[in-house]
């Protein structure tokens, strides 16, 4: 099985759903002759041409509303946000058309869209190139929100999404674009929207993350291990509807939670978690849930040692759950 | 800050300890490691240093109280500190299923001071009050390893676990091991014998009768049983109905070991050590142990447990407080000068109640020196659960037959009581005879 890098996969991703259904199209800025700033898109415009890989103006709101539109009349699109932090242009779109059409048509229309976007920080971007913006949407119903931490998980879960009947919110971990590398089948396979997963199985604690945090915290279980502490990890993959059942029976085994996520802590997507723990395992726990998170600061700062002072990495997650083990 | 005064685990498998006394009174001062309170766990006497350097704020368990492990027992702060609230030993009642009771029951109002009190247990998470709940689980006999010594989920499930090993081998004097010499299982583990096992109930009862029958007269006193007394007695009850003793007697002529002794004894003391007598005993011994592995092993169920450490309890009179049986661990791998500084170390340990409860466990075999105050030869009763103990008499001038000739040797009679369960007559002697002839032969 070759090995790819996250980007690769979701360009894969992409390029066979597009072959296999010629309803599916790209709509984004510079994802077309570009190819995408993140050349997630790369090739595409080539193999299907303008009508199906569009180079959109620069504006959101209308990248999300021609989705809609095409969604509405039977197409499958890809909106491209170039950076989540660009999002909110289009978040009267999302919100109150997208999420809302099958509710308020009496289940007549539906919207089958994607909108792709690259989330998070730690790559120099300043504040408006490094947002977490999933919390914002894990609020709505009407939406599902995925985000991948993996080439495999990005390959199949994109698929899934463009498949999906529903609008979906697809976040990559932007730095992990290129940082995180995993084998790809170059065959057709989902994942399926909705479970989680146990990365890592252990006993003395359960480590909750996603994306770009997920990466960190196997590693930082790999060095708990060391120590001694067995840590389960579980990778959310579906944050918006998020599998309930896998979170509960992990809480379960290991009596302890560490909910980290990159986003500030605040209202952040972790606060659901801690609080399904609370309400439905408390007689499970061991020790307080524990979440790490972002600060509660208004931007992850330009400044490199600044942007590391925000960014939630292996070493905090480690010292964190090592902290927490020894409750 | 005030800082809690916890009572330590003694040592292994020691989960409670008596406070004897208390070496500061309240609102003294007291320097960190300075010697803060005199306590007593199984046969053992220890001082304990002070946590830290300050006032002794509150003493919040009094003198003579039994009480387990991980107890507080005061607060040390500055003059004038409030210690922290819930700990002013109020609620600390004992409670009536925490009362240890010894096997020996003696109906003696005096002697039933061994309440345990209830120890905080500190903060108890949802799920450790949950499982303790299902597998009823008294929380306040599981030992807390988290912060603060907080008992985690992990920790009552291995406690679940434990109990779950150890209850179906109750039969707990046929359990051969390393645990505390002279301290019978009934009397750590009391919670095993409470009900469930009518076997060991029925057995209590015949004692309990016989000293209740004891009519006292006026005039009469009542000496109080001290905890040593309790255990020295409950050790040899239990001796005596577990193994079928046989003691055979050897004589041995001290003369080469006699002149070795004088050869060596002022060079010995230029290195600071005080050859003795003893020391020959417990090396002759020793020795002869590794040739007889038999002798250096224990009973039990699956078969005989040929123990690979040759570790030498040496009996040591603590005149009438009691005896204490000190062990010199691998006791065949030392020099003679090495094992001399070893057991004069250890027996001046021991009239100093300064033994720690690791240093009296772990023998595989005794040694009674009952000459010392004249005996010739005697019966010594076996250190459970070890196959035998050997009982060296006084050492006197006799006249003696050597190759037809009339001569004049120390002597001493050498009496060994053996299991006969583990060792029949004619290993015993040849074992014994080995004894006899390494000391003959001291080279």
């Amino acid at each position: 099985m070759p090995e790819k890098i996250m980007v690769e996969a979701i360009r894969d991703a992409m390029d066979e759903e597009m072959a296999r259904d010629e309803n599916v199209f790209i709509v984004g800025e510079d994802v077309g002759q570009r190819g995408g700033v993140f050349r997630a898109t790369v090739g595409l415009f080539d193999k299907y041409g303008p009508d199906r890989v569009i180079d959109s103006p620069l504006a959101e709101l209308s990248i999300v509303g021609v989705g809609i539109g095409a969604a509405l009349y039977g197409m499958k699109p890809i909106c491209e946000i170039q950076f989540a932090d660009f999002i909110y242009p289009a978040f009267n779109q999302i919100v109150s058309e997208a999420a809302k059409m099958l509710y308020r048509s009496g289940g007549a229309w539906n919207v089958p869209m994607v909108i792709r976007a690259p989330y998070g920080g730690g790559i120099g971007g300043g504040l408006y190139h490094s947002q977490s913006v999933e919390a914002f949407f894990t609020h709505v119903p009407g939406l599902k929100v995925v985000i991948p931490s993996n080439p495999y998980d990005a390959k199949g879960l994109l698929k899934s999404a463009v498949r999906d009947p529903n609008p979906v919110i697809f976040l990559e971990p932007k730095k992990g674009y290129r940082l995180i590398k995993g084998e790809v089948p170059d065959e057709d396979y989902v994942v399926p929207i909705g479970p989680a997963k146990v990365t890592k199985p252990g006993n003395d604690l359960t480590i909750f993350a996603y994306g770009m945090m997920h990466y960190y915290a196997i590693q930082a279980a790999d060095q708990l291990e060391k120590e001694g502490v067995s840590a389960e990890v579980v990778d959310l993959r579906t944050l918006y509807p998020v599998d309930q059942q896998t979170i509960l029976s992990s809480v379960k085994k290991t009596g302890k939670a560490l909910i980290v996520h990159e986003d500030n802590l605040t209202g952040g997507y972790g606060a659901e978690i801690a609080a399904i723990i609370a309400e439905q395992a408390f007689t499970d726990l061991d020790a307080p849930v524990r979440r790490l998170a972002g600060p509660d600061v208004p931007a992850v700062p330009f400044s490199h040692p600044m942007q590391e002072w925000f960014m939630v990495n292996t070493e905090k997650i480690f010292k964190s759950a090592l902290d927490l083990a020894r409750y | 800050m005030a800082v809690e005064i916890i009572m330590p685990r003694l040592g292994e498998s020691v989960v409670e300890g008596t406070l004897v006394r208390w070496l500061v009174k309240e609102g003294d001062h007291v320097e960190e490691f300075d010697s803060l309170m005199e306590v007593e766990s199984a046969k053992v006497n220890t001082e304990l240093p002070s946590p830290a350097t300050g006032t002794l704020l509150k003493i919040l368990v009094e003198e003579g109280t039994t009480v387990q492990a991980g107890k507080t027992l005061g607060w040390i702060g500055d003059p004038g500190e409030k210690i922290p609230k819930g700990s002013s030993g109020k609620g600390h009642e004992p409670s009536v299923d925490q009362v240890h009771e010894s096997p020996i029951k003696i109906d003696l109002e005096t002697t039933e001071n061994t309440a345990v009190q209830q120890k905080d247990l500190g903060f108890i998470s949802p799920v450790v009050a949950k499982l303790a709940r299902e597998h009823h689980v008294d929380l306040s006999l599981v030992k807390g390893t988290g912060n603060n010594n907080r008992i985690t989920k992990n920790d009552v499930l291995e406690f679940v676990n434990q109990k779950g090993k150890t209850e179906p081998e109750l039969a707990a004097w046929e359990t051969p091991g390393e645990g505390d010499l002279f301290r019978p299982t009934e009397l750590q583990f009391p919670e095993r014998f409470k009900s469930d096992y009518p076997d060991i109930q029925r057995k209590k009862e015949p004692e309990t009768h016989i000293n209740k029958t004891v009519q006292s007269e006026r005039g009469d006193q009542i000496l109080p049983l001290s905890k040593m007394r309790k255990a020295i007695a409950a050790h040899m009850v239990l001796s005596k109905q577990t193994s079928p003793h046989v003691t055979s007697v050897m004589e041995a002529d001290m003369k080469s070991v006699s002149d070795h002794l004088s050869k060596n004894k002022e060079l010995f003391a230029r290195q600071g050590v005080r050859l003795t007598y003893t020391t020959y005993f417990v090396a002759a011994t020793a020795s002869a142990l590794r040739e007889f592995p038999l002798v250096n092993s224990s009973w039990t169920d699956e078969g005989l447990l040929l123990k690979s450490m040759v570790n030498i309890g040496l009996a040591t009179s603590l005149e009438e407080e009691g005896l204490i049986v000190p062990v010199i661990k691998a006791a065949d791998s030392y020099s003679l000068s090495g094992l001399a500084g070893i057991i004069g170390d250890l027996v001046s340990k021991a009239r100093n109640h300064q033994l720690k409860p690791d240093d009296v466990q772990g023998g595989t075999f005794s040694i009674t020196n009952h000459g010392t105050a004249g005996s010739l030869f005697a019966t010594p009763v076996i250190n459970q659960p070890q196959a035998g103990i050997l009982g060296i008499g006084m050492i006197k001038k006799r006249v003696v037959v050597i190759e037809d000739a009339i001569a004049i040797r120390p002597m001493v009679y050498l009496s060994f009581a053996f299991d006969h369960r583990i060792l029949d007559g004619s290993t015993a002697d040849n074992f014994l005879a080995n004894v006899v002839q390494k000391l003959e032969n001291w080279q």
